[in-house]
């Protein structure tokens, strides 16, 4: 990377320090704290879309419907943790080619399931075997993407079904009086008044959000986890300009470093946005900012 | 070869004790009830060494939250903060590590690297934080009345503690430390996809249940026995913690009786 860095065992102390973590293999490192960010940010509004989804099927007046939102919800906050994300990719992805395979090759007449095996056609592969290798990286991220929002979705939905019902209901009512349908209620009092009451369940959402971005490392993803572990390991000098003992240690410190800070600042944040929605809202903690502003 | 001989190959395969060779083709529903739930073996013994080593020094910590002396106070902050602000597998992968370090330069800690003593610790010290932060929020919930009608009879110290701050705390937290009891288990199954090896593969059950998804390449099956045993699991946890409340409320009116409302969670 640098220009001195051309002959690493010339150098020592700082310099060496230096060069050693500007390697490429670290920039890649580096990225992947760029993935695990951008995991949060594509899952965050995800999750928060299924959970609207479902909160909104569980208070339908239809009752299939609201059984499938209930039921959502239920079967997902039932079964213990991680077994979900190793179940769903694997799950995921057959449920994909197994459709991809009905509509793509109907000429087919071998089981799909031989014994220990789960075969389908080529062209129903996913990602296709003639596809270049950043398909499958990020066929398999959209794979995790998709567990993450299934599974956090139904915690979002638990929450944002209990809000929907916190709003006070002679707020329902004095819209009903004004002469809004249904509709509007729900689109200008309901859901503009609910997020304050959901505020806490998502906030704690979103701490466990964050600390669950190592699993990604168990659905294959080349994330943080990987890459502590890859270059931590002891290097020889055979094989890098850099040789080192055993520093996993050392990354992994690291890795803790920046999820405590990640999860710090996002406590100041949330502590902030729970102080601007307050604002006007018919709850003590609102009431007590009016008197203290009056 | 019959259920019966298949469990007494496997029943006890994640202790060692048993056939040495995992079943490599031809897999049977018994052989994975078997090997999964000869797995959760696993399973209990981290949760349950986690949970009443936790609960001691989960009180601990929460009395030094509350205490005025900045000394007490702020180690016991700053280790519910670190255990609680960074992810349960990161502090995994970061014990192994660092256990594996020590080991190098001290033969003392070679048992530490192994799942039975290193992970234990880990669940340990996570569990005491997590329950220290209930703990510490019923100590603060205690009602003001208990405690001066406590002075009145002439309580002070320890025996003011042990008789009555206590019990009370406890049964302030107690649904919620239900949750974390629950949550401890379900967490569990991270031991052996974290750092910590199985070695001879004596694993716990999600080691057992990816086995077979991987060799199967069949995750309808492993996967939802997995889900039953954990299922029976918390029901027994929920149970058990059940008749705790019971007693930790039974001078209290019926319908004053704080009921158990269980919600647990996902990843920590």
């Amino acid at each position: 990377m640098l220009g001195s860095c051309s002959d690493p065992a010339a150098l020592d102390g700082l310099a060496w320090l230096a060069c050693y973590l500007t390697t490429g293999k670290h920039m890649a490192f580096y990225g992947a704290f760029g993935t695990v960010l951008l995991l949060l940010a594509i899952t965050a509004p995800a999750a928060l879309a299924f959970g609207f989804g479902g909160a909104v099927l569980a208070r339908s007046q239809i009752a299939p419907l609201s059984w499938l939102g209930k039921g959502y919800i239920a079967i997902v906050r039932g079964v213990p943790d991680i077994a979900f994300f190793l179940f769903f990719v694997i799950a995921l992805d057959q449920a994909f080619e197994f459709l991809r395979h009905k509509a793509l090759c109907p000429g087919w007449n071998q089981p799909i399931w031989q014994g220990n095996d789960f075969v389908v056609c080529n062209e129903a592969k996913l990602p296709l075997s003639s596809a270049p290798q950043w398909v499958h990286e990020s066929y398999g991220f959209g794979l995790a993407v998709l567990t993450f929002a299934i599974v956090f979705g139904a915690f979002a939905a638990n929450v944002l079904f209990g809000a929907m019902r916190a709003v006070p209901h002679a707020q329902i009512e004095t819209a009903e009086a004004y002469g809004m349908t249904p509709r509007q209620t729900f689109r200008r009092i309901l859901v503009p008044q609910m997020w304050v009451y959901a505020l806490p369940g998502l906030s704690n959402l979103w701490m466990v959000l964050i600390k669950a971005t190592p699993l990604l490392f168990l659905l294959g993803v080349e994330d943080i986890v990987y890459w502590a572990r890859e270059l931590g390991g002891t290097k020889t000098p055979q094989f890098t300009d850099y040789p080192h003992g055993d520093w996993r240690m050392w990354y992994f410190l690291a890795l803790l470093v920046f999820y405590l800070a990640f999860t710090r600042v996002s406590e100041i944040a949330l502590a902030r946005l729970m102080t601007r929605l307050t604002h006007g809202q018919a709850t003590v903690a609102g009431e007590a900012q009016r008197k203290a502003a009056a | 070869m019959s259920c019966w001989e298949t469990i007494a190959d496997y029943g006890l395969r994640s202790l060692g004790i048993g056939e040495r060779l995992l079943p490599r083709s031809d897999f049977t529903l018994c052989q994975q009830v078997t090997l999964i739930g000869s797995g959760m073996i696993w399973n209990i013994y981290f949760g349950t060494l986690a949970l009443a080593s936790g609960f001691l020094l989960a009180t601990a910590v929460a009395l030094g939250k509350a205490a005025r002396n900045p000394w007490l106070r702020k180690p016991s902050e700053w280790f519910i903060f670190v255990f609680r602000g960074s992810p349960l597998f990161i502090q995994f992968f970061f014990a192994y590590f660092a256990f594996l370090s020590l080991k190098s330069a001290y033969p003392f800690f070679d048992p530490f690297t192994a799942a039975w003593l290193g992970a234990t610790i880990v669940l340990f010290l996570n569990t005491a934080a997590y329950s220290g932060e209930i703990f510490h929020g019923a100590v603060l919930s205690v009602p003001k009345g208990d405690m001066e009608a406590a002075d009145a009879y002439g309580f002070h110290g320890w025996s003011k503690f042990r008789r009555i701050t206590w019990p009370t705390m406890l049964r302030l937290a107690w649904p919620a430390y239900t949750n974390e009891a629950i949550f401890l288990f379900h967490a569990t199954a991270l031991v052996f996809f974290s750092g910590f090896p199985a070695r001879q593969q004596k694993g716990d059950a999600l080691y057992y249940a990816s086995y077979f998804a991987d060799k199967t390449f069949n995750p309808f099956v492993p996967y939802p026995i997995l889900a039953g045993y954990f299922i029976l699991l918390t029901l027994t946890v929920i149970g058990l913690f059940g008749l705790a409340n019971r007693r930790l409320n039974r001078h209290l009116p019926q319908t004053r009786r704080a009921r158990l409302r269980i919600r647990p969670i996902l990843v920590r």
